[in-house]
């Protein structure tokens, strides 16, 4: 919603997010620092990648990302590049390792737990034999005579 | 002078609010009939006087009167007069008066059409209500007051935001926030059905119509915010994952589970202490939606108004209503005996599926979206979660929903056959896959998003068809097309919101897939080719708004040499708040949209431009209008009308059925 508001606060010069000017030549390389910088966190931008961001510092890891890639680094040697001067905090896509694993599997865990305890209703709910009481069936009898 | 009536009248309606939180409760305890009566009039006469009071604060925007102090730092003489009006819920204290008004709406609404409930029942709705009322009226009162003055009142305002002063977003709020907030009458119904230790057909009957309309509205405003993201933030995205967008999200997903087990307990009085918890449950979400919007704990780009000190209240609030009426469901849900049987392949299995995808699906939302809050008390570890994790992680729920629903929507109640269910099914399935092989050949590249969504789309569409024509019967064409027009609204409903379901699948998976993107540098007289179209950039001038400087570019579209039209993207200026503003001019049609935004001028001469060509993106709004309008056939159905009248009736009938 109001998203670029604070953004905007930051701006100085208004930039946009990706400029033509720093785009590589090459589409494969452009593409994947693309979606390299999509994947990638603004550090001093509210909740944005460095792909949607306008901030200075955005376009600079633009650039830099880029000229990571031209020199030869695979996408995990790029992004470890920027994660080791900005943290983890850059991540866009927390890793599964430590503490994350709780992120990644409570979710799943949860689905199961939840497809069991649903078996096991659906089947309490079908195993419950709806027997008459002895009035019951009286007044059936008397309703079936009648 | 008008002003401190209209703060009066707050005050006022907080002490009758707490009236109305006492009075009928104990009279419901009693069985004082006269002291029940107290909860209809207090309700309207809430309604009534925040009515006025929020009036009076529109009329102070209205008439720029800057001795206000809300006024004067969200308004101007300049500004147009419906963001003028806007203005008013456009910051903190104004958005929390709309807030309240709407609770109040809510209630006196429950007062006037409640008319069917046994009395003792609506006493404890109402009063219920009202103490929801009470927390928020006096968190409005002493922590933020819209009515404080200013001593020196200054000739003219600071202006709202320029980002706010926009069509959709002058409707954005009072949308959300019918959604957010009629969700509180599912809440009162089921805390009043626990303290009452009593759900029945009946009650599922009452609080659904509530529910419907909370959810219409939700749609209709989770919609609104995402077309305005859309359009006003230049290039193109829809949704963000982003903390205050999921706090959206996860009440309209509960509340979605929420409409589909009241159904479970209306028809079948099964699934009764899990339809209270989803009722618990999405107004506790939207009390946490509050909670992350204001206090700001959450990095979102929505801050526009936070301040923690108010966040630890809002905390405090949702801590109580949740966890008491967590408490009291501990306490109570034993009570609810569930009454009807069903076999393992039923409707009712069906709908419990649908409900641990939905439950499971929010509850995917929350942790991603309160992860690095707790990753950073607990683990001291700063990390981010963003839209790559709520990709991965929630689409597959949705993918699973999709898949499962046309059958489940098939299967009969009690004891279905997954057979019979799917026959009618078996063609488009069929041509579901057909389409998507056809999506996959003409694709270029190799991507799988887009024949995916393709065959989901068709699938629930299809689906939803398949069961409006089952239903026909099974004479001629002429006779089964009568009776699907004369069938019950709420089967309309059912359909045309799952149907809605599909389009949107289909749009969101079909524009993420085959967007095309053109970024470049060009020079006025230029023209170049994207996808099928192509562009010329043909001038850029300059000139003034009411409130702001603008460079509008002429960008002309043209297929072959035909000139389709002209789009005109601007940036503005807003020189009173300091900010600029980016519009994009977008040609908005039923396959695709072709979106143009002008940047900033090149020091070696030329702008920089940026077009996309967005195919299918109106299906995504388009299909959320389709479950809103899916909401409205089902809330004007017969049943709910009439059944208003002779509801004690048919509450009695319906286990029979």
């Amino acid at each position: 919603m109001k998203r670029l508001l604070l953004l905007l606060a930051f701006l100085a010069a208004p930039l946009w997010a990706v400029e033509p000017g720093e785009m590589l030549d090459d589409p494969v390389l452009e593409n994947r620092a693309r979606s390299l910088s999509k994947g990638l966190r603004c550090p001093v931008c509210r909740n944005e990648s460095i792909d949607e961001s306008n901030a200075t510092l955005s376009q600079e890891l633009r650039i830099v990302l880029r000229e990571r890639i031209v020199a030869g680094d695979t996408d995990e040697e790029a992004i470890d590049f920027i994660v080791a001067r900005y943290g983890e905090y850059v991540l866009l896509r927390p890793d599964a390792r430590g503490a994350n694993l709780v992120l990644w599997l409570a979710a799943p865990t949860l689905l199961l737990i939840a497809l069991g305890v649903g078996w096991v209703t659906i089947r309490r709910r079908n195993t419950t034999t709806v027997a008459l009481s002895d009035a019951e069936k009286a007044e059936l009898e008397k309703i079936l005579r009648s | 002078m008008l002003t401190e009536l209209g703060h009066f009248a707050l005050i006022l309606a907080l002490g009758v609010a707490i009236v109305q939180m006492i009075v009928p409760m104990i009279g419901a305890h009693k069985g004082n009939v006269a002291w029940m009566a107290v909860a209809e009039p207090a309700a309207i006469t809430q309604f009534l006087l925040v009515g006025f009071s929020f009036a009076t604060l529109t009329w102070a925007f209205m008439t720029s009167d800057f001795s206000l102090q809300l006024v004067y730092a969200n308004s101007h003489t300049d500004k147009p007069m419906i963001y003028k009006i806007s203005g008013v819920w456009g910051n903190h204290e104004g958005s929390m008066l709309l807030w309240i008004l709407i609770l109040t709406l809510f209630g006196a609404a429950a007062a006037l059409f409640g008319g069917n409930l046994p009395m003792r029942l609506r006493a404890r709705v109402l009063a219920v209500q009202a103490s929801i009322g009470v927390a928020f009226f006096a968190f409005i009162l002493f922590t933020s007051n819209p009515f404080l003055r200013l001593a020196v009142p200054p000739l003219n305002g600071r202006d709202l935001n320029p980002l706010l002063q926009d069509p959709g977003l002058a409707f954005h709020p009072p949308f959300l926030y019918l959604g957010y907030v009629g969700l509180s009458m599912a809440f009162s119904f089921a805390v009043a059905a626990l303290i009452e230790g009593r759900v029945d057909a009946a009650w599922g009957r009452w609080v659904r119509p509530w529910t419907l309309a909370a959810w219409m509205f939700l749609t209709i405003g989770i919609a609104l915010g995402s077309w305005w993201a859309y359009y006003e933030l230049g290039w193109g995205g829809f949704w963000f994952w982003d903390p205050v967008e999921n706090a959206s999200f996860m009440p309209w997903l509960i509340a979605t589970a929420l409409l589909h087990s009241a159904i479970v307990v209306e028809k079948r009085e099964a699934l009764k202490s899990w339809t209270i918890l989803l009722a618990i449950l999405a107004f506790g979400f939207s009390l946490l939606g509050t909670f992350i919007v204001r206090s700001g704990v959450l990095t979102s780009v929505h801050a526009f108004a936070n301040d923690p000190e108010r966040g630890v209240l809002i905390l405090m609030i949702f801590a109580f209503f949740l966890g008491g009426s967590l408490i009291l469901y501990a306490a109570r849900a034993g009570v609810m005996q569930a009454q009807g049987v069903f076999s393992t392949v039923s409707r009712e299995s069906g709908l419990i599926l649908n409900n641990i995808l939905l439950a499971v699906s929010a509850f995917v939302v929350f942790i991603g979206t309160i992860w690095p809050l707790v990753a950073e008390m607990l683990f001291d570890r700063t990390l981010s979660v963003g839209p790559p994790f709520f990709d991965a992680a929630f689409t597959p729920f949705m993918v699973v929903l999709a898949i499962v629903l046309p059958l489940g929507s098939m299967l009969a109640w009690k004891r279905g056959s997954l057979s019979r269910g799917a026959k009618p099914l078996l063609p488009w399935l069929i041509l579901a896959v057909a389409l998507a092989a056809l999506a996959f050949a003409i694709q270029s590249g190799r991507s799988a998003l887009g024949p995916i969504g393709v065959a989901l789309g068709a699938w629930v569409v299809g689906g939803a068809l398949a069961d409006l024509w089952l239903r026909s019967g099974r004479e001629g064409f002429a006779t089964r097309l009568r009776r699907m027009v004369r069938l019950p609204r709420a089967d309309w409903g059912k359909a045309v919101a799952h149907i809605g379901m599909g389009v949107t699948i289909f749009g969101v998976a079909a524009m993420l897939a085959w967007q095309k993107e053109d970024i470049r540098i060009a020079q006025i007289g230029d023209r170049w080719a994207v996808g099928q179209f192509e562009f010329s950039l043909d001038d850029v001038r300059q000139f003034d708004g009411p409130n702001y400087i603008t460079t509008m570019a002429d960008i002309g579209i043209w297929q072959g040499d035909k000139r389709l039209s002209t789009l005109t993207p601007e940036k503005r200026f807003y020189p009173i708040a300091n900010m600029p503003t980016t519009e994009a001019a977008i040609r908005n049609g039923f396959l695709r949209d072709l979106y143009v935004v002008i940047g900033d001028p090149q020091a070696q001469g030329g702008y920089a431009v940026r077009v996309y060509v967005k195919p299918f993106a109106n299906w995504i709004w388009g299909g959320a209008i389709l479950m809103a309008l899916g909401g409205v056939f089902s809330l004007t159905d017969r049943r709910l009308r009439v059944g208003a009248a002779s509801a004690k009736v048919t509450a009695k009938a319906v286990p029979a059925e």
